[in-house]
């Protein structure tokens, strides 16, 4: 059993309630929406591309604490990195929440991010902390929607039912 | 001789005698001590009904219906009697009235596909609620997909009460069926089914009633409600998973068509021609669960020697402490406030979603339910995602809702 208290830690909390990068930009050159229809939690991710790296980006939405903390987060970690650099930590993102990645044994370029790695141990919660990063993915790849439930999504990961 | 003696009244409900007979109420979450508030979802168990497990599976277990072996012998015996158990707790006038399915979703979809696809065509009406389950949504609306008929929707207020006046107002010539929950899953409110019931049946419309949440909680008396079908779940009800029960009036089920074909569903079968078994055989293809409706038979004695009534009277109480506790907490509001409800209590805390509120109530112990309770009606009726709901059985207690109530106020101190 998770101590739920070691997700929400200081950090997670701190970004909940005073998220960065919270707002919108003008125009965009890659935009997308990302929905949790399980419960209810959505979220519009913004962000400029120049030269195949992130100049800027913003993000807003509704949801439980877990996933604006860990959109927050998101857009101060890839905010200057490349395309693929961002790409890559959207796949150690996963690789973490979902258990797969040992971030303990495999390098890897999450550093702060780890304060989500406690999902993993709460199966109904992964999707909270993933929706904002499989938001980026869907921006990044020109895609206008997504949802956790699509299951043509490359981030789909069919776990727990809220 | 003496006087008729005033002193001696029925055992006072006593809530610690009866939580010693739910071994899983003895456990501790995270070295906190179980507060088990997501009884709408699924109850516990109690002993006696573990033990019947147990014994059934232990010294009588063989298929029924089938072989004149002794073993068959007595476990078929003891099916039956779990039937006329289960018809005496709902007030039925017959066993054969009595359907063991695997639960009120294939209770449900058995009504759907045995009465709906025989009696239901092009243009008929199929009158819901908004307070409905997914469970009663769904099969209506494949049927009206497959038959082009059409749902309508009785509406709820503010309150999430039913609205007697406007679901009258949907019956007309083409409203051929009603599917209506007795107790809402989300809200707890209770429906004024009986008058509705009387409404539909003065105009010849058959009506089923989705009993899964209202059995657990109240006197059910299928027959002072004049329904045509009533479906419930056995895991709700103290009882296993994997069992259910649909009750149909007798004149009704014989006019079905069956659900399922396969054995035990038959009189004889030739490649030419099937002839059906009685009702209830008729319902009931294949190996049933045995096992499970047997300990079924189990949990409604075990649930009527404490006696409804005292359930229902505990739960109420229980319900209004809740409520006036809530009611007192700033940034916490209760979602379906009906003059008539069962014990089910949803809320949302202000500044806090739902997931966060469950997630962290699970810290001090406390299991709730978070989402949307598979009745997104409901929610969208209410312009929210989602609610946190605590819904209360027999064996909960005033001490574990001040667990509940002090474990929200530590939600907000960490999250508002
Ligand atoms: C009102 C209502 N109807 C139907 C169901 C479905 O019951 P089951 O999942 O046992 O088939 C439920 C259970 O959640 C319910 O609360």
């Amino acid at each position: 059993m998770a101590d739920p208290k070691a997700l929400y830690q200081e950090v997670i909390l701190d970004h909940n309630r005073k998220p960065r990068n919270f707002g919108r930009l003008e125009q965009p050159s890659h935009e997308a929406q990302g929905h949790n229809p399980l419960c209810g939690d959505h979220l519009s991710l913004a962000l400029n591309l120049e030269n195949e790296s992130i100049a800027a980006i913003a993000f807003k939405g509704e949801s439980c604490a877990i996933c604006k903390a860990s959109a927050s987060m998101m857009t101060v970690a890839v905010k200057g990195k490349s395309r693929k650099e961002a790409e890559q930590l959207i796949e150690e993102f996963r690789g973490m929440a979902t258990g797969e990645l040992d971030c303990g044994k495999v390098p890897h370029h999450l550093g702060r991010l780890l304060v989500f790695s406690g999902v993993r141990d709460l199966p109904t919660r992964v999707k909270c902390a993933i929706l904002p990063w499989h938001t980026l993915h869907a921006a990044l790849h020109s895609v206008a929607s997504t949802s956790t439930e699509s299951g043509d999504d490359p981030m789909h990961a069919p776990i727990g039912n809220a | 001789m003496s006087a008729v003696r005033t002193d001696v009244k029925a055992p006072a409900f006593d809530v610690e005698r009866i939580r010693g007979d739910f071994p899983i109420l003895k456990l501790e979450i995270g070295g906190k001590p179980l507060v088990y508030l997501d009884n709408a979802a699924s109850s516990q168990m109690p002993q006696p009904v573990i033990d019947r497990l147990v014994r059934y599976q232990t010294t009588q277990h063989a298929n029924i219906h089938r072989a004149v072996h002794t073993l068959s012998e007595v476990a078929t015996a003891e099916y039956e009697e779990a039937r006329r158990k289960l018809a005496r707790f709902i007030n039925a006038r017959e066993e054969r009235e009595v359907i063991f399915t695997s639960g009120t979703t294939d209770s449900i979809n058995l009504v759907m596909h045995g009465f709906g696809r025989k009696f239901i065509g092009a243009g008929d009406e199929i009158i819901l609620s908004t307070l409905e389950h997914h469970s009663n949504i769904v099969p209506w609306q494949m049927l009206a997909e497959e038959k082009g008929a059409k749902i309508r929707v009785a509406p709820i207020d503010d309150a999430g009460e039913l609205q007697s006046g406007e679901y009258e107002a949907l019956f007309n010539p083409r409203t051929k069926f009603v599917a209506v929950t007795h107790v809402s899953n989300a809200l707890g409110t209770i429906t004024p089914v009986r008058q509705m019931i009387a409404h539909a049946r003065a105009r010849g419309v058959p009506v089923m009633v989705d009993g899964a949440q209202a059995a657990p909680h109240l006197t059910v008396d299928v027959q002072d409600l004049d329904c045509d079908f009533y479906a419930f779940s056995g895991h709700k009800l103290c009882g296993p998973t994997g069992i259910g029960i649909l009750y149909g009036k007798a004149a009704t089920l014989e006019r079905m068509q069956p659900f399922k074909g396969g054995g035990d569903m038959i009189l004889s079968v030739t490649f030419e021609k099937t002839t059906y078994n009685t009702i209830p055989h008729k319902f009931e293809a294949g190996t049933p669960p045995i096992a499970a409706a047997i300990g079924l038979g189990a949990a409604v004695d075990y649930l009527s020697a404490i006696g409804m009534d005292a359930i229902a009277a505990h739960e109420r109480h229980l319900l209004e402490y809740a409520t006036a506790a809530f009611s007192r907490m700033a940034g916490v509001r209760i979602v379906g406030t009906a003059a008539n409800k069962a014990a089910v209590l949803s809320f949302v805390v202000a500044g806090v979603h739902p997931h966060d509120v469950g997630t962290l109530l699970n810290q001090y112990g406390v299991a709730v339910r978070t989402g949307h309770h598979c009745a997104q009606p409901v929610m969208q009726r209410f312009g929210l995602p989602a609610t946190s709901r605590a819904s209360f059985a027999f064996y909960n207690t005033i001490a574990e809702i001040d667990a509940l109530v002090d474990g929200i106020r530590n939600v907000q101190k960490i999250l508002a």
